[in-house]
């Protein structure tokens, strides 16, 4: 096929829009898996519960979805710092947490997927605000509106993230808990309670990100499953723990599948993708941006 | 004769009374046996919604049967298990039917991937297999007692895109070029294997021949390839989820060409085709029902009429035009072939179902040697008029054009794609 200037600059920026919500959906399992050391894979889960709320307001009456999500992340938070109490109550404080903590999340993510199709049923949905149809053209690059509005929200929540995480107390806690544990207790902070915190903050931006990835597709709720995947390969590849790293990994990844589909046929996609992923760890083991 | 004879004679006569009462009493229990009719129906997963309103079309089958007195003077009862249009829980469905739950029946679920797995099963046992929306599923198997319900014909890969094909060549000028793209999954590669046959056939030029996962999640650099080969009709052969992103992706890049769409699974459905609204304006894309041709079915409207108050409270399909009235035609040539065999003797079943034909609320069935519809009845359509994503407007004429086949058209497609999306 011929490389023509439109078909390149549109690819570029078709990955770099993908890769802005792979980031919004990867950064909370960077925050409990690669922080934290909470195998959490349940996390699709409840990003596909974040798209469900902002749909059935969306659906009701009428607001912005995103804006609902973000609205609503509190109540994510408080979800998530409730479930971290049971895991770690029931597993992790028994030393239990690898095999049964994965056991519990899997349970979880079954779990919330029978709940939605109980209360929803089994249909696709989908979302509409007035930027969903729109695309804006610059010269000869597309920039769908469904994409970017979540690729800036996905991109203000990265940062976000990471501002915090390095400038505040709370957040070089978060980042301590990985390293050491002892060192922490020593300076007077409670780990269990960090730990609960950032897992909260993890599951608070899987409701953001289910608002996002409504607003690009439709949806139904054993949806999720098919995302474990991509979230833990994002979060490895970047390098464990690291923000900045989730969001190489995932502009990386969405360049690779974009350039994939557009130049050598879609199918090769996942096989391009992964096979990055691997030749990551073969030749740099921490990801990109890991330590 | 002696007294004692007489006393013997009369004591066996009284057994042989007793056995004889006990077997019509065995009997007549087992008339009141329910005849168990065992399938695996995608009640969750990507097809979920569409296996539920294929379910309930089946149960309304099952109730209106079993109004009637049942089937062989039992009463119909069903049991069904979740494949979660996983194909690879097909095989542990039916085997879990046959050998632990014993069911009577099988029939299939709803689609070529799931009905797939089940055929080797079926062969094993010899059993009559109906079953629900395969595309050319025997063609590998060439098993002779198995029946599908789509009317796709006897060549379902030719016949499903057959009406595309045709229309697009009957435009001025005859378009020289086609691109065709699908899902990786076993529909749309044999979609795209009639495509393939039809473009050789009309000397069509293919200058995009790809498939992409079906969880992509951004279909935007499939259709800006595509546009780049410059087609002049583009068949596209997707499942819900990619039909949605395919058509928003063309309408988003501006997809120029002539002719776009054929084989969308989604459209069908009223949640996808809501919530696509005007963006399908200009698709061509095939039917098995629309509102256009209530006077060509009129059973249809009973049907119809019962299934959308119950698919009201199941939360699916509020318009069943696609799938449900075929699941419950499914059910009733199984009915028709049972009550004139008078048994559930597979052969017979299968034989009786290849030498007649039926009558059942989508019009008359006849079946080909290899178990579909003897001949194609796929309607290809064109969406116009669609305004807001309002589902109630798709429930009357005036938002379709048929352009395919012949009996049933209405118009002519309006040509190119990109300039008649409204």
């Amino acid at each position: 096929m011929e490389i023509s200037p439109a078909l390149l600059f549109n690819a570029i920026i078709a990955g770099l829009l993908l890769g802005g919500l792979y980031a919004a959906m990867s950064v909370g399992i960077s925050i409990s898996f690669g922080m934290l050391d909470v195998v959490n894979i349940a996390h699709p889960g409840f990003i596909i519960l974040g798209s469900y709320i902002a749909y059935i307001v969306n659906s009701r009456y009428g607001f912005d979805p995103i804006a609902v999500a973000i609205i609503l992340s509190p109540l994510f938070f408080l979800l998530g710092r409730m479930l971290y109490r049971v895991y770690y109550v029931c597993f992790e404080k028994r030393g239990q947490e690898s095999l049964r903590g994965l056991a519990f999340f899997f349970g979880i993510l079954f779990i919330t997927e029978v709940a939605l199709i109980l209360v929803f049923g089994v249909d696709y949905r989908t979302v509409s605000g007035v930027y969903t149809d729109v695309t804006w053209r610059l010269g000869v690059v597309d920039f769908p509106l469904r994409m970017v509005v979540p690729f800036l929200v996905s991109l203000v929540m990265v940062i976000g993230l990471q501002l915090f995480l390095t400038h505040t107390f709370f957040g070089r806690a978060v980042l301590a808990v990985a390293q050491d544990q002892l060192a922490l207790r020593l300076m007077g902070v409670d780990p269990v309670r960090i730990k609960e915190l950032a897992f909260a903050l993890s599951i608070a931006t899987a409701g953001i990100a289910g608002a996002l990835l409504i607003v690009i597709q439709p949806l139904e709720p054993s949806v999720g499953r098919e995302y474990i995947g991509l979230v833990f390969a994002v979060c490895v590849l970047g390098g464990m723990g690291s923000i900045w790293g989730t969001l190489a990994g995932a502009l990386v990844l969405g360049l690779a599948e974009s350039f994939t589909a557009t130049f050598f046929g879609p199918s090769w996609a996942p096989a391009v993708s992964f096979g990055m992923l691997l030749l990551a760890l073969a030749f740099r083991p921490s990801g990109l941006l890991g330590r | 004769m002696p007294v004692r004879a007489r006393g013997v004679l009369g004591i066996m006569a009284r057994a042989l009374g007793a056995i004889l009462t006990g077997l019509i009493l065995a009997g007549a229990a087992f008339a009141q046996q329910p005849l168990r009719i065992g399938f695996g129906m995608s009640l969750t997963g990507p097809l979920g919604g569409n296996g539920t309103a294929a379910l309930i079309a089946m149960e309304l089958w099952r109730d209106d049967v079993n109004a009637k007195g049942g089937l062989l003077g039992r009463k119909v009862e069903f049991l069904y298990y979740d494949d979660q249009t996983n194909p690879a829980t097909v095989p542990g469905i039916y085997s879990k039917l046959l050998d632990v739950d014993k069911v009577d029946l099988v029939v299939s679920g709803y689609g070529t991937n799931v009905i797939a797995p089940a055929m080797p099963i079926m062969m094993q046992r010899k059993l009559t297999f109906m079953s629900l929306f395969g595309l050319n599923v025997n063609e590998k198997f060439k098993y002779d007692r198995y029946f599908q319900i789509m009317p796709a014909g006897p060549n379902p890969a030719i016949g499903w895109s057959q009406g595309f094909f045709d229309t697009a060549m009957a435009l001025n000028p005859k378009p020289q070029t086609v691109a065709l793209v699908g899902a990786d999954a076993e529909y749309p590669h044999l979609a795209l294997e009639g495509a393939r046959a039809h473009a050789k056939r009309t000397g069509l030029k293919v200058v995009y021949d790809k498939t992409y996962p079906p969880k992509t999640v951004d279909y935007a650099p499939i259709v800006r390839a595509i546009q780049a080969t410059n087609p002049d009709i583009v068949f596209v052969a997707s499942y819900p989820p990619d039909s949605v992103g395919m058509v928003r992706a063309a309408n988003e890049v501006g997809l120029k060409t002539r002719m776009f769409g054929g084989g969308l699974v989604g459209p069908q459905f009223a949640a996808l085709r809501s919530q696509l609204g005007p963006l399908l304006n200009g698709v061509v894309n095939y039917e098995f029902y629309v509102p256009e041709l209530r006077q060509q079915f009129p059973d249809l409207q009973r049907f119809l009429a019962k299934y959308q108050v119950r698919a009201k409270t199941a939360g699916v399909d509020p318009l069943g035009f696609y799938l449900p009235p075929y699941a419950y035609a499914m059910m009733q040539v199984l009915e028709q072939a049972i009550a004139k065999v008078g048994s559930l003797d597979q052969g017979k079943l299968a034989e009786y179902i290849h030498k007649n034909e039926f009558d059942t609320f989508v019009g008359k069935v006849r079946f080909a040697q290899n178990g579909e519809w003897a001949t194609s009845r796929v309607i290809m359509t064109q969406y116009h008029s669609i305004a807001g994503n309002d589902v109630d407007q798709f429930k009357y004429p005036g938002k379709v054009t048929v352009l395919y086949p012949k009996e049933y058209r209405n118009g002519d497609v309006k040509a190119p794609y990109h300039e008649n999306k409204k």
